[in-house]
């Protein structure tokens, strides 16, 4: 227990820093997070949603602001876990001076991955905020959203410091996000629901976390029965699992040598 | 128990690491005992930094043992750490701070306590002469700010050993000189120090014990002044661009006991070497140097001339 709490603690600090260095550019980082989503939903939403009409007995808006939610927790924990932790493990050598205290690989790493999915947890406030200003949520059962948001940050942000335990440049990562993020993006759901597409890429997005993430979401915004709750939850667990054991292991062999 | 203080505080047992089958560190065995000002010397590549690097932990050894502060590593490195301080070689000051934040942030890695960091803060940015500094951030520093901040950082946890891998790197006369102030203040303060440098000078003035290293291994560990002593002649003749005639004049004197030559520079290592500084004196030649002996000869001898890169 006693371990347990020293290494939360040491992770604590690691992700305090980083929270301190977000809350002095957080003006701008929070525009962005409202900003965005507020355009997608605006703009996708009216012009799309002239042709798409309703689906699934909601407007294509409603359907859509519980993929952007999703998406959103995607990019800031992936990004954040990538390009971000990127500078602070080789350009700005942040990490070494970090594992010169206490605070071990593990620790530096789990702080990481705790801050992308705050990164994603913030951003999924903001985009739930401006869901309900354009009526886009079906009442208080949105807030589970919250959660969720949480662990999806943490599925993203620990396949993403993953990604970089590899890289070798910041441009290493656009092979992450073109062959694994984009595609998984595009079929999972976020845009249109998935039992148009062939039977086999059904299967294949089932496979990926984001799915899961999705089926979790969009029935707490929209309403509608929740199903296969424990599964989806378990998928991004073991996802997230698998992801920080490897990432700590990779981070260890690249800064312990 | 009695002898307490003089107990080595770091000891090492025939360590060794290598890299792609390349022996980096081989067959180490120190002991350094508390209060300590360790100089360790040796061209690029000699294995100081990775010595170092074992030390803290961030470099796993192949074989042999090692214990700090009465801890083994890297089994209790963390702990280990809470007890040392270290100024790396490569600025890693956080950008996005101010010095005090910096100091803050880092604090926190050691969990001390807020009100506790508060007032070691203030110490150590007097310490550090940065007082003025307190609310700039990192870029609006200079070089030796910037140094005399990393080593304030590597104390805020009061440790017992600070390391600092060369830490005067890139710095002007004066930066130099103040941070060589700050080493000896903590050293008199009884702070165990463990410093890698090219500098001679640097570890002449600083340091009660050098360790001289080359291909990893330890090629000679004294006092400064007793390498001088015991590994060298007393002085030196240096003779520049000279006459080829001059130089075997010289030569055939033969008050000298080792000869070295370094491009158009001739080296001449003696006891008092009298009739070879007559020789000279007597000649037209007038670019010569006659020295005693310092450590860079002792280094010279130990490590050859040979450029390393």
């Amino acid at each position: 227990m006693n371990k347990v709490h020293k290494i939360l603690m040491r992770s604590l600090s690691v992700w305090q820093r980083n929270i301190k260095v977000w809350s002095k550019l957080a003006g701008p980082s929070l525009l962005g997070n409202f900003g965005e989503p507020f355009l997608y939903l605006l703009v996708l939403g009216y012009g799309l949603g002239r042709f798409v009409g309703e689906i699934d007995g909601v407007s294509y808006m409603a359907f859509l602001a519980s993929g952007v939610v999703c998406t959103s927790a995607v990019n800031s924990a992936s990004f954040e876990g990538m390009y971000s932790a990127y500078t602070r493990m080789d350009v700005q050598q942040t990490w070494l001076g970090m594992i010169s205290t206490p605070v071990n690989v593990a620790d530096v790493v789990c702080g990481e991955i705790l801050w992308g999915a705050t990164k994603s947890f913030i951003s999924v406030v903001a985009i739930l905020l401006v869901s309900s200003v354009l009526g886009l949520v079906n009442g208080f059962w949105a807030l589970l959203v919250l959660p969720v948001a949480f662990l999806t940050g943490l599925c993203f942000s620990s396949m993403a410091l993953l990604v970089t335990s590899k890289a070798k440049s910041y441009d290493y990562f656009l092979y992450y996000t073109t062959l694994v993020i984009t595609p998984m993006v595009l079929l999972s759901g976020v845009f249109f629901p998935i039992n148009t597409l062939p039977e086999v890429v059904q299967g294949i997005a089932k496979c990926l976390p984001l799915y899961h993430a999705i089926s979790l979401v969009r029935p707490l915004m929209i309403g509608g029965e929740m199903q296969l709750v424990i599964l989806h939850i378990g998928v991004l667990i073991v996802f997230t699992a698998v992801s920080t054991i490897l990432a700590v292991r990779q981070i260890q062999k690249r800064l312990i040598n | 128990m009695a002898n307490q203080v003089n107990d080595p505080i770091v000891v090492s047992k025939n360590l060794c690491k290598s890299y792609n089958s390349q022996l980096v560190v081989n067959r180490l065995n120190i002991e350094i005992e508390e209060g300590c000002f360790l100089g360790i010397l040796g061209p690029n590549g000699a294995g100081k930094t990775t010595t170092l690097r074992i030390l803290i932990g961030h470099c796993l050894m192949d074989s042999g043992s090692l214990n700090i502060l009465g801890l083994p590593m890297p089994e209790k490195a963390s702990e280990i750490r809470a007890m040392v301080g270290v100024v790396p070689q490569m600025d890693n000051l956080d950008s996005d701070f101010t010095v005090r934040e910096n100091l803050m942030v880092y604090g926190g890695y050691f969990q001390i306590k807020k009100s506790v960091l508060k007032n070691r803060i203030i110490e150590l940015l007097k310490f550090a002469s940065l007082e003025d500094k307190a609310d700039s951030k990192i870029n609006e520093l200079s070089g030796g700010m910037r140094r005399r901040l990393t080593i304030a950082r590597a104390l805020i946890n009061s440790p017992k050993i600070l390391l600092l891998d060369e830490p005067t790197t890139g710095l002007d006369p004066q930066a130099r000189q103040s941070i060589w102030q700050k080493l000896r203040e903590l050293k008199q303060q009884g702070m165990t120090l463990i410093l890698t440098t090219h500098y001679m000078e640097e570890a002449e003035r600083l340091c009660d014990r050098v360790m001289v290293m080359d291909h990893g291994e330890v090629l000679a560990d004294a006092a400064p002044k007793k390498l001088v002593k015991d590994e060298i002649e007393p002085h030196v003749l240096e003779i520049y661009e000279a006459e080829a005639d001059l130089i075997e004049d010289v030569k055939n004197k033969a008050d000298f006991t080792r000869y070295e030559k370094s491009g158009d520079i001739h080296f001449f290592y003696g006891e008092k070497l009298q009739n070879s500084l007559e020789i000279v004196e007597r000649s037209s030649h007038d670019d010569y140097i006659f020295r005693p002996a310092n450590l860079e000869d002792v280094f010279l001898k130990l490590t050859g001339r040979d450029l390393r890169e």
